[in-house]
């Protein structure tokens, strides 16, 4: 008998090689460099790792490499090389949000001593010795190692093993907060408990398809879908129970209800890492998984996507308008967002010459135009304080256009983006989507999401409103940040009117590689 | 190189918003006065050029991969709203010269986007690209939310936010309908395309134009405002400064008549005959609705918006009667009703700003203390209520003549909004201006009209005579237009009695 070795392609695989060992060193830093270098050394490492995985990943695109790698377990397609650009750019503009210290006297968003009671003399202690936990930066590389391959995974053993690489880190992340421990735990014990148990029902229904089909590979399942050997009984379940899992990931109604809290409660930078980045990783596998694997299968799950598209457009939206505290307001504004998302999920177009709109395009043009207006807006949220810290209410906001113009001017873009308004990168998202679902024969999905979108273009513009008319709050302002702060912002910004008015080179190059290789 | 006149036009009174970013101070109002007298300049010779036959028309590949163009060309229709424009921006910034401005909303902020809504309108009233227009179309909402929510009565705020909603909801609709637009010109052409000019060409199935054709009309009832989506109206002009409402009423809510010529005709003829009925019985109800409720309006910027309700009843009934004379009656009367209203809003502005009161219990006998304005109300009203003479009545004279070579009843029932018409305007010119002069009114009407509000005042009341002397000028204009719509539609005028021909 004779076993092959298992191959595995270094080359192609180098970027997420590259942050993984970058994660993997970071730890090691942990130990062996004293405290006062820690800081320092920690987030050099992490820039470095993100910008060679970023260098690595144009050098292969360059050298035209891609293909089935790792014994068909990763598939470096065009929508791998994209969302892996995109993660490593929002992973960077992340990296940065966290590395900000001076917006909090010198010392970072994160708890001095995570382990400590809250209010206990261990803590006190560790406040007043002025220590960080710069274990942040290897535990999100880790993170974004998980989410890297998630997007890539071929088969649904390696889209679980990334899958929990993923999300581990980033209970733990939740939880690290500087102020307001109590919420900041609870909220990383929630998505704890909450994740887990998606990942048991993704797990289920991985067992379930796997009886089905006999294999974890997607292109097995394909073929088992197009030629069933048994009912499909097994498939339908299994579909199920992993639409549950992905779709809590994603943030869709009704599997929505850890994102406010875990927003909420999770240190700002966290947030806007898991609003991003955690978004994207989970929305591209899902697309690969029922698009490649369940392809054929679609008239059966496009009405049940459509159904939770709908659920999670409106129902985020209606709750968006309820909300009086604006961290709250972004994360359920980041729920209806994946509802929009999804609407092009269920389109399942693919582009022809005569019809440019590609689901996969619209939806990673979708999330690139999302991921910069909300590292923008996290990372203004980090700026606006008053001597508690972090101003959440709404009400706190109040005037601030007035008083900081430039900020008004640029948090009001970052609002008409999400809202969609044209000449920002999220009109053209919106536009492409809807483009997308219409296309699909979804023409009905496409005008709920218009209503949709014109409540959620009443919750930005309410906070813009409050912004330039209302009465200026007292002692809310405008903390001075570094370029760690600033530069995210800055990019964010621009991107979004670049994208809004010169949308055409990135849908190009994403309509150009939004097939999925099988 | 050939200039491109119409990227230029639109693009001078961007300049000025531009420059008046900087801090010009005290000299805010004359840097907007000579922007909007250059764009008015400007529009002279566009309007020259087009009448000597070169053909305006410009076309940049913008977005190729939407197929959609920076295009921009001028047609009759186009080109009257043009000039209503650039023609009414003027006036409205000397009407608002002495505009003190609430809190840190300086008059340069207002002068800036008076100078970015005539930009954006401009370029609404150019595109000849659907993607473009609808860009334009929304972006218009931004200078005017601002305006009515900056700048006003106390209640500004809700208003503008109302103005916001209903205009928003309007437009999102439309954006279906866009997006819908790409979808099959893409399956038809065999590429995308927004070009007005490609769309025509396309056939549509039956019931996909019906749909698109009411995402387009739904924004565009809402913008002309229509009952029952009108009552933003009333509660904007009510709030409003006198020369907002002149820019909205008279020419952004222009661009709802105007699109559905442009619009709903041209790229759905099938769907627009088909939704006719609807649409005529909605004219009816506004036209007598709009009256009704102007009769019953305590508030005289009420009372105004109100007439608008009822006067875009007749441009709407004009539309799809399909009728040449009611066609080019219709777009005769969206001129002349930008510059009716215009009259009627700023010298009821300077009534206002001398009693500090809208209500029209808070005037009376008003004429004996200051004779000028009220002459200058006078006239303005009866523009209001179509009098002979004066342009408003040769448009809705046109506009019935047409209806009534189609469907006499419609006609009959719309002439009622004519009596309602002369009711509200009387009503109102007898409370206000007629009766006992009281001394608690006759305090406040201490100087009559000074000569800047005769300058505001003058010039309109002008074109309002010479345009119904003389009214050819605009509607041998607008007659091309028309025709080319009701024969895109497959309508035909319908041939007169014999006796009547060659009228």
């Amino acid at each position: 008998m004779n076993i092959a070795a298992p191959t595995f392609e270094w080359l192609e695989l180098a970027p997420v090689v590259t942050i993984l060992v970058a994660a993997c060193l970071g730890v090691i830093v942990e130990a062996a460099v004293p405290r006062a270098f820690r800081f320092i050394s920690q987030l050099l490492l992490t820039l470095l790792g993100i910008v060679v995985a970023g260098g690595l990943l144009v050098i292969n695109l360059l050298a035209g490499r891609g293909g089935l790698l790792a014994m068909d377990a990763v598939s470096l397609d065009g929508p791998s090389y994209l969302a892996w650009a995109a993660l490593l750019v929002f992973g960077l503009l992340s990296m940065m949000v966290f590395a900000e210290r001076s917006l909090t006297n010198g010392v970072s968003a994160f708890a001095a001593s995570a382990a400590s009671v809250p209010g206990s003399p261990g803590e006190a202690e560790a406040d007043g010795a002025r220590h960080e936990h710069t274990e942040v930066f290897p535990l999100a590389l880790f993170s974004l190692t998980g989410m890297m391959v998630f997007v890539a995974a071929n088969d649904l053993l390696t889209a679980f093993v990334a899958l929990e690489v993923m999300s581990l880190p980033l209970y733990l992340l939740a939880g690290m907060s500087r102020r307001r421990r109590l919420l900041s735990q609870e909220a990383a014990l929630k998505y704890f408990l909450l994740g887990s148990l998606s990942s048991a029902f993704f797990l289920f229904g991985m067992g379930l398809i796997y009886g089905f089909a006999g294999s974890f590979q997607f292109s097995a399942i394909d073929a088992a879908v197009q030629a069933p050997l048994y009912g499909r009984g097994l498939l339908f379940t299994g579909m199920a129970l992993m639409a549950v899992g992905l779709l809590f990931k994603i943030g869709a109604v009704p599997f929505h209800n850890w994102v406010p809290d875990v927003y909420v409660g999770s240190p700002t930078p966290v947030t806007a890492f898991m609003a991003i980045c955690t978004k994207l990783a989970a929305v591209m596998a899902t697309v690969r998984f029922f698009f490649v694997a369940l392809g054929a299968e679609r008239w059966s799950w496009q009405p049940l996507l459509a159904t939770v598209a709908v659920l999670t457009m409106v129902v985020g939206v209606l709750l968006a308008v309820t909300q009086t505290d604006i961290k709250r307001l972004l994360a359920y504004s980041s729920v209806s967002h994946a509802g929009f998302i999804l609407v092009a999920v269920v389109g399942a177009t693919v582009a022809t010459q005569a019809n440019p709109a590609s689901s996969v395009a619209s939806i990673l043009f979708y999330l690139a135009a999302y991921g910069f207006a909300t590292i923008a807006a996290f990372a203004i949220l980090t700026m606006v304080r008053d001597a508690a810290g972090e101003v959440h209410e709404i009400s706190g906001w109040a005037g601030l256009g007035r008083k900081n113009p430039l900020l008004g001017a640029v948090f009001t873009v970052l609002m008409l983006s999400f809202a969609g308004i044209p000449l920002t990168g999220g009109f053209i998202g919106k536009w492409e989507v809807f483009a997308a679902a219409w296309q699909g024969g979804y023409g009905w999905l496409v005008v709920v999401a218009v209503i949709a979108s014109l409540a959620a273009a009443y919750v930005y513009l309410k906070v813009v409103v409050s912004m330039f008319f209302d009465d200026e709050a007292k002692g809310v302002a405008v903390a001075p940040a570094s370029g760690l702060t600033l530069v995210p912002i800055g990019v964010g910004a621009l991107a979004s009117v670049y994208l809004g008015i010169f949308p055409g080179p990135l849908l190009d190059l994403m309509t150009a590689a939004s097939t999925f290789l099988r | 190189m050939t200039i491109p006149w119409l990227t230029v036009l639109g693009l001078v009174p961007l300049v000025g918003a531009g420059v008046l970013l900087l801090p010009v101070k005290e000299l805010a109002r004359w840097v907007g006065m000579a922007f909007s007298l250059i764009t008015l300049v400007l529009g002279a010779v566009v309007t020259s050029l087009y009448l000597g036959g070169t053909p305006m028309a410009e076309k940049v590949p913008w977005m190729p991969r939407f197929g959609t163009w920076w295009a921009l060309s001028l047609d009759g229709m186009g080109l009257l709203m043009v000039v209503l424009t650039v023609a009414l921006v003027p006036v409205v910034l000397l009407a608002e010269w002495k505009l003190t401005g609430a809190g840190k909303w300086k008059p340069q902020a207002f002068v800036a986007l008076v100078l970015l809504l005539e930009s954006l309108s401009i370029f609404t009233f150019l595109a000849s690209d659907v993607l473009l227009f609808y860009l334009f179309f929304e972006a218009t909402l931004i200078p005017m939310y601002f305006l009515i929510g900056g700048f006003g009565g106390s209640q500004r705020a809700r208003a503008a936010l109302k103005f916001l909603l209903f205009s928003l909801a309007g437009g999102l609709v439309m954006l279906a309908s866009v997006v819908g637009i790409y979808v099959v010109s893409a399956q038809a052409l065999g590429r995308p395309s927004y070009l007005l000019a490609d769309l025509v060409q396309v056939s549509l199935p039956t019931d996909v134009g019906r749909w698109l054709m009411i995402g387009f009309l739904l924004a565009f009832i809402v913008k002309a405002p229509m009952v029952p989506v009108h009552t933003w109206l009333p509660t904007a002009t009510e709030q409003a400064t006198p020369g907002t409402s002149v820019l909205l009423v008279g020419i952004l809510d222009k661009i709802g008549t105007f699109g559905m010529i442009r619009f709903c005709l041209g790229l759905f003829p099938e769907a627009s005959t088909w939704i006719a009925p609807v649409m005529i019985a909605l004219a009816l109800i506004s036209i007598l609705y709009g009256a009704i409720a102007a009769i019953g309006s305590s508030d005289l910027l009420r009372l105004i918006a109100y007439t608008s309700v009822s006067h875009f009843g007749f441009m709407v009934l004009g539309i799809y009667t399909f009728t040449t004379a009611g066609m080019s009656g219709s777009i005769f009367y969206m001129l002349n009703h930008g510059f009716s209203t215009a009259a009627l809003f700023l010298v009821v502005g300077m009534l206002i700003s001398r009693r500090g009161s809208a209500k029209i219990p808070d005037f009376g006998g008003v004429q004996k203390a200051v004779p000028v304005l009220a002459g200058l109300f006078l006239v303005a009203g009866l523009s209001g209520l179509a009098l002979p003479g004066l342009s408003t009545f040769v448009s809705e004279f046109q506009v019935m003549a047409g209806t009534w070579s189609r469907t006499p009843w419609v006609a009959a029932v719309a002439a009622l909004g004519t009596v309602l018409a002369a009711v509200y305007i009387l009503l109102m010119y007898q409370r206000t201006m007629t009766g006992p002069l009281s001394d608690s009114v006759a305090a406040h009407f201490t100087t009559d009209a000074t000569a800047r509000e005769k300058w505001v005042a003058g010039p309109v009341i002008a074109v309002i005579l010479l345009l119904g002397f003389v009214p050819g000028l605009a509607l041998s204009v607008a007659e091309p237009v028309a025709v080319a719509a009701v024969s895109h539609v497959g309508a035909a005028d319908p041939v007169a009695p014999l006796g009547e021909e060659g009228k």
